[in-house]
């Protein structure tokens, strides 16, 4: 389940404006960002509704171009088309109803023209990874949300991405889902090595997951404040009841209280900016 | 490109796309290519509708059908909403029922339209009654449609206001229903039409209908095509009223 | 025998209950008994004569059922696909399906003449608009988040819109043709009554010429229950298509 070595990604002065219609005016949603994440980092972003988080993953993924600034995946520029090696997962359900959880995962690996033994062998494997063995041949309608997302990143995974985006993949779950998916990305972090950026409005689960928290401002999204949380790499959810964890959860709240004020338009405009 | 220049473009490609099948229309029937036994110029039936317009020959019959429409209409939805909402009181009704009444569009239930005459003779009366049973089913599956989709939590509420039932059904669940129902008056309508100017096909005493068969029977082509597009035209009215009635509502309340 | 098969025996027999009520009230002249009606229709299914007719009439149907559902499909899937198209056509479709059809019966009467290509034509016209509009609308309302996963495993368009929309658009699609199915019928009918001399709605008519009641209703009651058939068949397959999705 390794990926052969995992992805850098680097962020200089990205800004993403959203050209307006007549009469009103243009969008300004993301930016100017500057960021590097090291390859195989855990890095979360949060941030108040609205603020761009969405969109910046959209930059990262190569689904949208940046207006202005460059963005790069392994030193090659991101120009609004998807490189190969990169791997997402969406807060709305991806799983396809047409499928069984088999077809499923199999899916991209079908597309790419591997061979069927190839197939089969990686399937397994990964449903293996995610505790889906047992409902292979189930469809997606019977199964719950958690384990529909569970399909999704296992479709992800099969193709052995070198940066896993995921944009709120919880968000539809309940809290202790919410935890013990927690662990599970770690687990999978730990063993394929890749690198992972984790957009969430969750603070606590940005907390405990990462090994940075970048804390973006009110839109036009920028980075506040990029906390490290020096976690050891074997962490799971009981990281919670460590000492520093407050201070964590702490300091991203001293930040972004005043942005999710501001988000909901009731403090005036952001002074706050780290570029 | 901007979302309002869009909608112009839209606008102004659509009303070229009609103005151009209306004038390629013209040009084969002027040019004989359409021989004019089978469909006079656009222009020709413009002017016989004008004329029957103005000319008042056919004026009882027009308002023999819209009253028959009207009253069939009626009919259809406040029988149709009382039935829809009897039927989804008691889904044990409902289950094998509703399989049964999406087949009821399938067959031409104007057949009936005999037995109806034997029973209420020549008249409008077997004209309402044919075009309410036409209109009455689209206002009853809307009905139980629009009342499934009131969220439980509003139910609830009612509940907990401690509403009678017949309150809670006039003054919330109707309202919450309101899409849907519009959706089934908008429906009840145009089959009620069918109903009626099939009918009016048929055997009538006066109407458009008749008044088409009968221009049609003669070879009055003129007649007949201004009389179509008459009945055209108003049907397309009174449905574009309901159904932009209809949009608002589902604006305003919001997906569901 | 289980609930539900209760349900439905109750219903039928309440079914039963009000038809014979109203041939009571209403007398053998406009309604006949139930008895009489089921009767004269297992007689007509023993009937050479009889099934002439139908044989007719599937024909017909057959035909204008796939000029409708290739037609419509191919239509909807264009204008799905092709955002502006689809946003010019979009009210047009809707108001031509909006249209009551028996107004232009005899328009397609004039164009086709009498016979085979009467019926078929309408059959089609009240067919094609609810197919092409369902798939149209199936087209553009798949979840943005199918695509975007495409997108992310940097599938073509081709791909994508053979292994991902087409699949993700199919419920829709049939469920479009089970209504259209159904107005197809009824269309063919209608061109039968008016425009035949052979065919069930052609029997209908000399039927109704002659005030055979019986007639009338028994062939009504056949007709009604081939077109539940049909449509109980279809959304099986609809329902199929949906995983439990």
């Amino acid at each position: 389940m390794a990926a052969k070595f995992s992805g850098r990604i680097s962020l200089r002065g990205v800004t993403k404006v959203f050209p307006g219609h007549d009469g009103h005016p243009d969008v300004h949603a993301l930016g100017p960002v500057d960021l590097d994440i090291a390859a195989g980092e855990f890095v979360s972003v949060v941030g108040p509704s609205g603020c761009g988080k969405s969109t910046l993953l959209d930059v990262l993924s190569g689904l949208a171009a940046a207006t202005a600034g460059t963005a790069t995946f392994d030193e090659k520029p991101l120009v609004g088309q998807v490189p190969d090696g990169i791997g997402a997962v969406f807060q709305q359900d991806a799983s396809f109803f047409w499928l069984n959880v088999w077809d499923n995962v199999a899916f991209g690996l079908r597309r790419r023209g591997v061979s069927a033994g190839e197939v089969a062998r990686r399937v397994d494997q990964a449903l293996a990874f995610m505790g889906l063995a047992g409902f292979a041949r189930a469809y997606p309608a019977q199964l719950s949300g958690g384990m529909r997302q569970r399909v999704c990143i296992a479709r992800t995974l099969v193709l052995e991405p070198k940066v896993l985006l995921l944009d709120e993949p919880f968000g539809a779950l309940d809290q202790q889902t919410r935890l013990l998916m927690g662990d599970e990305l770690l687990r999978i972090w730990r063993e394929t090595g890749a690198t992972v950026v984790l957009i969430t409005h969750a603070l606590d689960e940005a907390a405990m997951l990462s090994d940075r928290v970048a804390v973006m401002s009110a839109r036009p999204g920028r980075f506040i404040d990029i906390v490290t949380t020096c976690w050891p790499r074997t962490r799971d959810s009981r990281i919670v009841s460590d000492e520093r964890f407050g201070a964590v959860t702490a300091r991203l709240w001293e930040k972004l209280r005043e942005e999710s004020l501001r988000a909901m338009g009731v403090a005036g405009p952001s002074e706050n900016t780290k570029s | 490109m901007g979302w309002r220049l869009h909608i112009t473009k839209v606008g102004a490609a659509r009303t070229a796309f009609v103005v151009l099948v209306f004038a390629a229309l013209e040009l084969l029937c002027r040019l004989g290519v359409i021989p004019l036994v089978t469909m006079i110029p656009p222009s020709e039936m413009v002017a016989s509708l004008w004329s029957i317009l103005a000319g008042g020959t056919f004026n009882n019959d027009i308002v023999f059908t819209l009253y028959n429409i009207v009253a069939a209409a009626v009919l259809a939805v406040v029988l149709g909403f009382f039935l829809g909402a009897g039927l989804h009181a008691l889904p044990r009704l409902r289950r094998p029922l509703v399989p049964l009444l999406s087949a009821y569009y399938a067959v031409p239930t104007f057949v009936f339209y005999p037995l109806l005459i034997v029973a209420f003779g020549v008249g409008r009366t077997a004209l309402i009654v044919m075009g309410a049973m036409f209109g009455i089913v689209a206002m009853i599956v809307n009905t139980t449609l629009g009342l499934d989709h009131v969220p439980p939590a509003v139910d609830r509420t009612a509940a907990i206001l401690r509403l009678d039932r017949w309150r809670r059904l006039v003054l919330v669940r109707l309202p919450a229903a309101a899409p849907h129902l519009v959706t089934g008056i908008k429906l009840a309508v145009a089959y009620s039409v069918i109903g009626i100017v099939a009918g009016e096909f048929i055997l009538a005493t006066a109407g458009m209908g008749k008044r088409i068969a009968f221009s049609y029977d003669n070879f009055d082509n003129r007649t007949m095509y201004g009389m179509l597009l008459l009945l055209l035209i108003g049907v397309m009215i009174i449905n574009g009223a309901l159904s932009a009635w209809e949009r608002r509502l589902h604006r305003r309340f919001g997906q569901q | 025998m289980t609930s539900r098969r209760f349900d439905h025996a109750l219903l039928l027999a309440g079914f039963l209950a009000i038809w014979q009520v109203l041939h009571w009230a209403a007398g053998a002249d406009v309604v006949s008994s139930p008895w009489a009606t089921i009767a004269r229709a297992v007689e007509l299914l023993g009937a050479p004569a009889f099934w002439g007719h139908v044989r007719a009439t599937l024909a017909a149907f057959a035909l204008a059922s796939v000029i409708s559902i290739a037609g419509g499909i191919a239509l909807g899937l264009w204008l799905g696909l092709r955002h502006f198209a689809g946003d010019v056509a979009d009210p047009i479709l809707g108001t031509l399906y909006s249209i009551p059809k028996i107004t232009l019966y005899p328009i397609i009467l004039l164009m086709f003449g009498l016979g085979v290509s009467a019926k078929v034509a309408f059959g089609v016209i009240h067919g094609v608009f609810p197919i092409a509009i369902f798939t149209m609308n199936a087209v553009r309302n798949v979840a943005p988040v199918f695509r975007r996963t495409a997108l992310v495993m940097r599938l073509s368009p081709v791909t994508t819109a053979a292994t991902v929309m087409a699949p993700a658009a199919l419920p829709e699609i049939l469920a479009g043709i089970r209504v259209g199915v159904a107005l197809t019928l009824l269309g063919t009918l209608i061109g039968e009554l008016f425009a035949a001399t052979s065919g069930l709605g052609f029997a209908l008519i000399r039927a109704m010429d002659v005030h055979a009641v019986v007639d009338i209703l028994a062939i009504t009651l056949l007709l009604f229950c081939f077109a539940a058939c049909v449509n109980a068949s279809l959304r099986l397959v609809e329902r199929r298509a949906r995983h439990g999705g």
